[in-house]
Protein backbone atom coordinates (compact mmCIF):
# COMPACT_ATOMS: atom_id res chain seq x y z
CA UNK A 1 0.00 0.00 0.00
CA UNK A 2 2.62 2.53 1.07
CA UNK A 3 4.66 2.04 -2.09
CA UNK A 4 1.86 2.80 -4.54
CA UNK A 5 2.01 5.99 -6.62
CA UNK A 6 0.18 8.98 -5.21
CA UNK A 7 -2.73 8.83 -7.66
CA UNK A 8 -3.55 5.26 -6.70
CA UNK A 9 -3.13 6.01 -3.03
CA UNK A 10 -5.51 8.90 -3.32
CA UNK A 11 -8.04 6.85 -5.20
CA UNK A 12 -7.86 4.07 -2.60
CA UNK A 13 -8.47 6.54 0.16
CA UNK A 14 -11.29 8.14 -1.84
CA UNK A 15 -12.79 4.67 -2.17
CA UNK A 16 -12.53 4.17 1.55
CA UNK A 17 -14.20 7.50 2.25
CA UNK A 18 -16.90 6.68 -0.25
CA UNK A 19 -17.46 3.29 1.28
CA UNK A 20 -17.70 4.67 4.79
CA UNK A 21 -20.28 7.20 3.69
CA UNK A 22 -22.19 4.58 1.73
CA UNK A 23 -22.32 2.24 4.72
CA UNK A 24 -23.67 5.08 6.86
CA UNK A 25 -26.43 5.59 4.31
CA UNK A 26 -27.59 1.96 4.25
CA UNK A 27 -30.26 2.44 6.97
CA UNK A 28 -31.69 5.39 5.04
CA UNK A 29 -31.65 3.47 1.76
CA UNK A 30 -33.52 0.64 3.46
CA UNK A 31 -36.15 3.02 4.81
CA UNK A 32 -36.63 4.73 1.46
CA UNK A 33 -36.81 1.38 -0.33
CA UNK A 34 -39.42 0.14 2.10
CA UNK A 35 -41.51 3.23 1.57
CA UNK A 36 -41.39 2.62 -2.17
CA UNK A 37 -42.05 -1.08 -2.42
CA UNK A 38 -43.64 -1.99 0.86
CA UNK A 39 -42.60 -5.58 1.25
CA UNK A 40 -39.54 -5.59 3.56
CA UNK A 41 -37.72 -8.41 1.73
CA UNK A 42 -38.21 -6.88 -1.70
CA UNK A 43 -37.20 -3.54 -0.21
CA UNK A 44 -33.91 -4.93 1.09
CA UNK A 45 -33.20 -6.47 -2.32
CA UNK A 46 -33.83 -3.08 -3.87
CA UNK A 47 -31.64 -1.33 -1.31
CA UNK A 48 -28.83 -3.82 -1.93
CA UNK A 49 -29.07 -3.35 -5.69
CA UNK A 50 -28.97 0.40 -5.24
CA UNK A 51 -26.02 0.16 -2.89
CA UNK A 52 -24.10 -1.93 -5.43
CA UNK A 53 -24.99 0.40 -8.29
CA UNK A 54 -23.76 3.32 -6.21
CA UNK A 55 -20.55 1.47 -5.42
CA UNK A 56 -19.96 0.59 -9.07
CA UNK A 57 -20.64 4.19 -10.09
CA UNK A 58 -18.49 5.71 -7.36
CA UNK A 59 -16.07 7.19 -9.88
CA UNK A 60 -18.87 9.36 -11.23
CA UNK A 61 -19.88 10.68 -7.82
CA UNK A 62 -18.79 14.26 -7.36
CA UNK A 63 -17.12 14.56 -4.01
CA UNK A 64 -18.65 17.27 -1.91
CA UNK A 65 -22.12 16.89 -3.36
CA UNK A 66 -25.00 15.31 -1.47
CA UNK A 67 -24.34 11.59 -1.47
CA UNK A 68 -27.61 10.77 0.25
CA UNK A 69 -29.58 12.44 -2.53
CA UNK A 70 -27.38 10.74 -5.13
CA UNK A 71 -27.92 7.26 -3.71
CA UNK A 72 -31.66 7.89 -3.28
CA UNK A 73 -31.83 8.85 -6.93
CA UNK A 74 -30.10 5.61 -7.89
CA UNK A 75 -32.48 3.62 -5.71
CA UNK A 76 -35.51 5.37 -7.14
CA UNK A 77 -34.41 4.77 -10.72
CA UNK A 78 -33.77 1.15 -9.91
CA UNK A 79 -37.22 0.84 -8.38
CA UNK A 80 -39.00 2.26 -11.40
CA UNK A 81 -37.02 0.27 -13.94
CA UNK A 82 -37.78 -2.94 -12.05
CA UNK A 83 -41.36 -1.92 -11.66
CA UNK A 84 -41.74 -1.40 -15.38
CA UNK A 85 -40.38 -4.87 -15.97
CA UNK A 86 -42.63 -6.53 -13.46
CA UNK A 87 -45.68 -4.37 -13.63
CA UNK A 88 -48.12 -7.24 -13.66
CA UNK A 89 -46.44 -8.88 -10.74
CA UNK A 90 -46.52 -5.65 -8.77
CA UNK A 91 -50.25 -5.42 -9.30
CA UNK A 92 -50.59 -8.90 -7.84
CA UNK A 93 -48.41 -7.90 -4.93
CA UNK A 94 -50.54 -4.90 -4.16
CA UNK A 95 -52.39 -6.64 -1.35
CA UNK A 96 -49.14 -7.53 0.34
CA UNK A 97 -47.79 -4.07 -0.17
CA UNK A 98 -50.86 -2.49 1.33
CA UNK A 99 -50.20 -4.25 4.55
CA UNK A 100 -46.48 -3.79 4.70
CA UNK A 101 -45.64 -0.24 3.70
CA UNK A 102 -42.77 0.62 6.03
CA UNK A 103 -43.87 -2.33 8.08
CA UNK A 104 -41.83 -2.92 11.17
CA UNK A 105 -41.78 -5.81 13.51
CA UNK A 106 -42.91 -3.82 16.48
CA UNK A 107 -46.02 -5.07 18.25
CA UNK A 108 -46.09 -1.89 20.29
CA UNK A 109 -46.21 0.37 17.27
CA UNK A 110 -49.18 2.67 17.66
CA UNK A 111 -52.28 1.56 15.77
CA UNK A 112 -52.66 4.93 14.11
CA UNK A 113 -49.38 4.49 12.26
CA UNK A 114 -50.99 1.54 10.51
CA UNK A 115 -53.71 3.86 9.30
CA UNK A 116 -51.05 6.26 8.13
CA UNK A 117 -49.35 3.42 6.25
CA UNK A 118 -52.56 2.52 4.51
CA UNK A 119 -53.27 6.14 3.66
CA UNK A 120 -49.77 6.46 2.21
CA UNK A 121 -50.12 3.25 0.25
CA UNK A 122 -53.28 4.58 -1.35
CA UNK A 123 -51.39 7.52 -2.87
CA UNK A 124 -50.07 7.51 -6.43
CA UNK A 125 -46.36 6.56 -6.45
CA UNK A 126 -45.12 10.01 -7.32
CA UNK A 127 -47.07 11.67 -4.54
CA UNK A 128 -45.98 9.11 -2.00
CA UNK A 129 -42.30 9.36 -2.83
CA UNK A 130 -42.45 13.17 -2.75
CA UNK A 131 -44.13 13.14 0.65
CA UNK A 132 -41.69 10.56 2.03
CA UNK A 133 -38.61 12.41 0.77
CA UNK A 134 -39.71 15.80 2.07
CA UNK A 135 -41.82 14.78 5.04
CA UNK A 136 -39.68 11.95 6.42
CA UNK A 137 -36.35 11.83 4.60
CA UNK A 138 -35.42 15.37 5.51
CA UNK A 139 -34.83 16.53 1.95
CA UNK A 140 -35.43 20.08 0.78
CA UNK A 141 -37.85 20.49 -2.11
CA UNK A 142 -34.91 21.21 -4.41
CA UNK A 143 -33.17 17.96 -3.43
CA UNK A 144 -36.37 15.95 -3.77
CA UNK A 145 -36.86 17.45 -7.23
CA UNK A 146 -33.37 16.34 -8.20
CA UNK A 147 -33.98 12.84 -6.87
CA UNK A 148 -37.29 12.52 -8.72
CA UNK A 149 -36.04 14.20 -11.87
CA UNK A 150 -38.75 16.84 -11.96
CA UNK A 151 -39.26 20.54 -11.32
CA UNK A 152 -39.27 21.96 -7.80
CA UNK A 153 -42.81 23.25 -8.33
CA UNK A 154 -43.93 19.77 -9.28
CA UNK A 155 -42.55 18.33 -6.05
CA UNK A 156 -44.24 21.05 -4.04
CA UNK A 157 -47.59 20.37 -5.60
CA UNK A 158 -47.19 16.59 -5.21
CA UNK A 159 -46.32 16.98 -1.54
CA UNK A 160 -49.23 19.26 -0.96
CA UNK A 161 -51.68 16.99 -2.76
CA UNK A 162 -50.30 14.01 -0.87
CA UNK A 163 -50.71 15.79 2.47
CA UNK A 164 -54.28 16.70 1.71
CA UNK A 165 -55.10 13.18 0.55
CA UNK A 166 -53.52 11.56 3.62
CA UNK A 167 -55.35 13.92 5.91
CA UNK A 168 -58.65 13.30 4.17
CA UNK A 169 -58.12 9.55 4.37
CA UNK A 170 -57.30 9.71 8.07
CA UNK A 171 -60.15 12.02 8.93
CA UNK A 172 -62.73 9.97 7.09
CA UNK A 173 -61.28 6.82 8.59
CA UNK A 174 -62.55 5.04 5.54
CA UNK A 175 -59.95 2.31 5.69
CA UNK A 176 -60.84 -1.01 7.09
CA UNK A 177 -58.51 -3.33 8.81
CA UNK A 178 -59.33 -6.90 9.62
CA UNK A 179 -62.86 -6.15 8.63
CA UNK A 180 -63.35 -3.48 11.26
CA UNK A 181 -63.81 0.20 10.62
CA UNK A 182 -60.64 2.14 11.29
CA UNK A 183 -62.41 4.70 13.39
CA UNK A 184 -60.95 8.06 14.22
CA UNK A 185 -57.48 7.54 12.81
CA UNK A 186 -56.77 11.24 12.65
CA UNK A 187 -57.50 11.60 16.34
CA UNK A 188 -55.04 8.82 17.13
CA UNK A 189 -52.41 10.32 14.85
CA UNK A 190 -52.84 13.65 16.60
CA UNK A 191 -52.43 12.19 20.05
CA UNK A 192 -49.51 10.04 18.88
CA UNK A 193 -47.88 13.10 17.42
CA UNK A 194 -48.15 14.86 20.73
CA UNK A 195 -46.64 11.88 22.49
CA UNK A 196 -43.89 11.28 19.94
CA UNK A 197 -42.86 14.91 19.73
CA UNK A 198 -43.03 15.33 23.49
CA UNK A 199 -39.35 14.54 24.01
CA UNK A 200 -38.00 16.78 21.26
CA UNK B 1 -29.18 4.22 19.00
CA UNK B 2 -32.76 3.07 19.16
CA UNK B 3 -35.25 5.87 19.22
CA UNK B 4 -36.38 6.12 22.79
CA UNK B 5 -38.29 9.31 22.79
CA UNK B 6 -41.62 7.71 23.37
CA UNK B 7 -41.99 8.66 27.00
CA UNK B 8 -44.85 11.03 27.51
CA UNK B 9 -43.80 14.35 28.84
CA UNK B 10 -46.16 15.62 31.44
CA UNK B 11 -44.84 19.16 31.38
CA UNK B 12 -45.87 19.76 27.82
CA UNK B 13 -48.55 22.45 27.78
CA UNK B 14 -51.77 21.38 26.20
CA UNK B 15 -53.57 23.77 23.95
CA UNK B 16 -56.54 25.34 25.64
CA UNK B 17 -59.76 23.49 25.03
CA UNK B 18 -62.26 25.23 22.85
CA UNK B 19 -62.85 25.95 19.22
CA UNK B 20 -59.73 26.23 17.12
CA UNK B 21 -59.64 28.04 13.86
CA UNK B 22 -59.85 25.85 10.78
CA UNK B 23 -56.37 26.91 9.76
CA UNK B 24 -54.99 25.98 13.14
CA UNK B 25 -56.74 22.63 13.01
CA UNK B 26 -55.29 21.88 9.57
CA UNK B 27 -51.83 22.94 10.69
CA UNK B 28 -51.96 20.63 13.70
CA UNK B 29 -53.11 17.74 11.54
CA UNK B 30 -50.33 18.27 9.05
CA UNK B 31 -47.85 18.51 11.87
CA UNK B 32 -49.17 15.25 13.26
CA UNK B 33 -48.88 13.54 9.88
CA UNK B 34 -45.31 14.83 9.64
CA UNK B 35 -44.41 13.40 13.04
CA UNK B 36 -46.01 10.08 12.10
CA UNK B 37 -44.15 9.94 8.78
CA UNK B 38 -40.80 10.67 10.37
CA UNK B 39 -41.48 8.11 13.05
CA UNK B 40 -42.29 5.41 10.50
CA UNK B 41 -39.17 6.24 8.51
CA UNK B 42 -36.95 6.42 11.59
CA UNK B 43 -38.21 3.07 12.81
CA UNK B 44 -36.69 1.46 9.74
CA UNK B 45 -33.54 3.62 9.89
CA UNK B 46 -33.03 2.44 13.46
CA UNK B 47 -33.33 -1.24 12.62
CA UNK B 48 -30.01 -3.08 12.66
CA UNK B 49 -28.62 -3.40 9.13
CA UNK B 50 -28.66 -7.04 7.97
CA UNK B 51 -25.13 -8.47 7.63
CA UNK B 52 -25.84 -9.22 3.98
CA UNK B 53 -25.40 -5.56 3.07
CA UNK B 54 -21.91 -5.32 4.47
CA UNK B 55 -20.95 -8.75 3.13
CA UNK B 56 -21.97 -7.78 -0.39
CA UNK B 57 -20.07 -4.54 -0.21
CA UNK B 58 -16.98 -6.19 1.24
CA UNK B 59 -16.97 -8.85 -1.48
CA UNK B 60 -17.37 -6.26 -4.20
CA UNK B 61 -14.52 -4.26 -2.75
CA UNK B 62 -12.26 -7.32 -2.59
CA UNK B 63 -13.22 -8.45 -6.10
CA UNK B 64 -12.45 -4.98 -7.40
CA UNK B 65 -9.07 -4.91 -5.71
CA UNK B 66 -8.12 -8.29 -7.12
CA UNK B 67 -9.21 -7.30 -10.59
CA UNK B 68 -7.44 -3.96 -10.42
CA UNK B 69 -4.06 -5.13 -9.16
Amino acid sequence: MSGTPSTETRSASADNDFKRELVALIPHLRAFARSLCGDPTAADDLAQDAMMKAWDARASFQIGTNMKAWTFMILRNQFYSEKRRSWRQSQLDQDVAERTLLAVDDPEAPIALDELRLALRSLPDEQREALVLVGAGGFAYEEAAEICGCAVGTVKSRVSRARRAVQAALVSGGYERDGAAAGDAMGSILSDAERLSGAR
Amino acid sequence: MIDRKLQPRSGKPRPAEGPRSEGEEARLRQQAIGVGLRHMFDQVVNEPVPDEFLDILRNADLAGKEAGE
